[in-house]
């Protein structure tokens, strides 16, 4: 039994092509976030996912249900669905019980059992204070919270979140993912979007989208450790010149980024002695570690994820918003 | 299409189309009492264009058919008035879902378990509760006029203002659903619903020119002529109620505009555009 499953799925805005051939799985109960730029086609896959467009070709099955689904089977989906944009989609004119209450009418939810809901779920996310404000006088991460809270009302079995953390401060984001992880424990399926390397390093597993293509897909450490070997990270007096040695004398070419010189290698460290021995004094900073999701992401996809922004046609219009 | 194992899908909520409905349409009257600057607007703004006009026409203003002065501008204008109150109200509502749509409350709406039929609905509504209750209002000032009053004419009145106001309603949300500006809404208000509501018999009677046949196929001109005929329900020789159409072909018109404003924004409601996207 899975939660998601994609097979073939494609999606086309118009004439351009924003996921070409998608196959990927998602279990019950795991915490699943798609990495990649923007322009990748995660959102797409994120709207896909939680309804608001329509599958147009390839298969999507969600919770059992195939996609695109209409009447019953769509009500019976949306109903076990809860989903978190990446833009606000709160009523800044109504307090945070109202929305909530709202929220709760739009799921069949009512009366005392509403009342209940709406009191566990702003104890639960530390709102219960500020239950009777305004929305427009919240802060971005108590926004972000009753958003959650907000998409959790009804109990969904299957969350769904574009970019969750976006706007958060680096505080709001660890609330955020211990709010996941229980939701996680408590047999609630997650799937993320996320264009942030360290967000996708705490999911359970990931997938790595790059110009609406599957680039990769794993758990965090099972990916890092199909690199093999270690990374090399040096800062050196004289970049160039180091660049030259390793890719004419030990011939690994390195990469530079940041003013910094990186290389991939199964035995960096005796790498980094050989560049001790012949820079005794141009090396002003080294280290040797495990490869990163970032390492990943360059492997798999032959770019950078923050540079990938430019080089991706798709982007400029896929990000609307 | 592979069933729901038990396990996957536990006890969720059952989804209630009335439930819905209120949900949306109360949050339309919640958000309408926050904004004591719409509160302002939708009252005092008809109120102003009475006084002013009232006094400014009504010594130039002549009923055809009838004596000078026999008729009082400020009278004949009244139901047109009304009616711009529920036009306005049908604006707000409608101006109210392009916002939704910028502000992103719209898209956790399209993704709740509801048909395009009960967000129509919902919205409807909402703009309906607004626009019947701000008429009430004003009908209050209605009492200085030399018109008799009746509780059934009242009953009457009020359900025909609100049939009204959900075919403006419609009409507005047909509108608003392609349109992702407000910009954009004023360029159709100002050429489209404005002219609807001046030739609709509200401002001035219609004359014989060309302008005549305009009149005749508004269909506000039905619902302006049934809420005349309703104020005049107990004089029935009134001097304004001379040419207009019967209260039976009011109710007829009024309700197949609704009908069909209604069933059209439903349909538009359930196809989705570029501009519901976020």
């Amino acid at each position: 039994m899975v939660a998601v499953s994609a097979a073939g799925l494609r999606y086309r805005y118009g004439g351009r092509l924003a996921l070409e051939g998608l196959d990927l799985e998602v279990a019950p109960g795991e915490v699943f976030a798609l990495l990649g730029p923007n322009g990748s086609g995660k959102t797409t896959f994120f709207r896909l996912l939680s309804t608001l467009l329509p599958v147009q070709e390839g298969r999507l099955q969600v919770l059992g249900i195939a996609l695109p689904a209409s009447g019953a089977a769509l009500g019976r989906l949306r109903c076990a669905l809860g989903v978190v944009f990446q833009s606000p989609s709160l009523d800044r004119q109504l307090t945070v019980v109202e929305n909530l209450r709202c929220q709760g009418r739009l799921y069949g939810l009512r009366g005392a059992e509403l009342r209940q809901r709406c009191r566990e779920r702003l104890e639960r996310f530390g709102l219960a204070g500020r239950a009777h404000d305004l929305v427009a006088t919240l802060s971005g991460g108590l926004r972000r919270r009753v958003e959650l809270a907000k998409a959790l009302l009804h109990g969904p079995r299957l969350l769904v979140l574009d970019e969750p953390s976006t706007g958060l401060d680096p505080r709001a984001r660890l609330v955020l993912w211990e709010d996941l992880r229980q939701q996680a424990a408590a047999g609630v399926t997650v799937v993320l979007t996320t264009h942030l390397l360290e967000e996708a390093d705490k999911a359970d597993r990931l997938a790595i989208l790059h110009l609406g293509k599957l680039a990769a897909v794993g758990r965090p450490e099972e990916l890092k450790a199909e690199l093999g070997g270690q990374i090399l990270t040096l800062r050196a007096e004289q970049p160039q010149a180091v660049a030259a040695y390793l890719e004419k004398e030990l011939g690994v070419p390195p990469a530079a980024f940041n003013g910094m010189l990186r290389v991939q290698h199964p035995q960096a460290h005796r790498l980094a002695a050989q560049l001790c021995e012949a820079f005794p004094q141009g090396i002003s900073w080294l280290a040797i570690g495990q490869p990163s999701l970032e390492d990943v992401f360059i492997a798999r996809t032959g770019c950078r994820l923050t540079a990938a922004d430019e080089a991706d046609p798709l982007a400029a219009s896929e990000d609307h918003g | 299409m592979a069933s729901v194992p038990p396990a996957s899908v536990p006890t969720l909520p059952q989804p209630a189309s009335g439930l819905a409905v209120w949900a949306l349409a109360s949050r339309e009257v919640l958000r309408f009492l926050r904004q004591r600057s719409r509160v302002i607007g939708a009252l005092g703004q008809p109120v102003v264009f009475w006084v002013l006009f009232g006094a400014g026409l009504g010594p130039s203003f002549r009923l055809p058919g009838a004596a000078t002065g026999q008729v009082a501008y400020a009278e004949y204008f009244f139901p047109g008035v009304l009616v711009l109150i529920l036009l306005f109200t049908s604006i707000f509502a409608t101006i109210s879902i392009i916002e939704d749509r910028r502000e992103g409350f719209l898209q956790g709406v399209l993704v709740a378990p509801l048909s395009a039929w009960t967000m129509v609905a919902g919205k409807g509504l909402g703009a309906m509760l607004l626009a019947v209750g701000q008429a009430l209002v004003f009908l209050a000032l209605g009492l200085a006029l030399p018109l008799s009053w009746g509780v059934w004419q009242l009953v009457q009145l009020v359900l025909f203002l609100g049939l009204l106001s959900l075919a403006l309603v419609g009409l507005g949300m047909l509108l608003a659903w392609r349109l992702d500006s407000v910009q954009g809404f004023h360029a159709i208000m100002n050429l489209l619903l404005f002219p609807m509501w001046l030739l609709s018999g509200a401002f001035f009677p219609a004359g014989d020119n060309w302008l005549a046949w305009v009149v005749h196929v508004n269909p506000l001109t039905y619902g302006l002529a049934g809420v005349r005929r309703l104020l005049y329900v107990h004089q029935p020789d009134a001097a304004v109620l001379h040419g207009l159409p019967s209260l039976g072909t009011c109710w007829l018109v009024t309700a197949a505009f609704a009908l069909l404003t209604l069933a059209a924004s439903t349909w538009a409601a359930a196809r989705r555009g570029r501009g519901d996207l976020r």
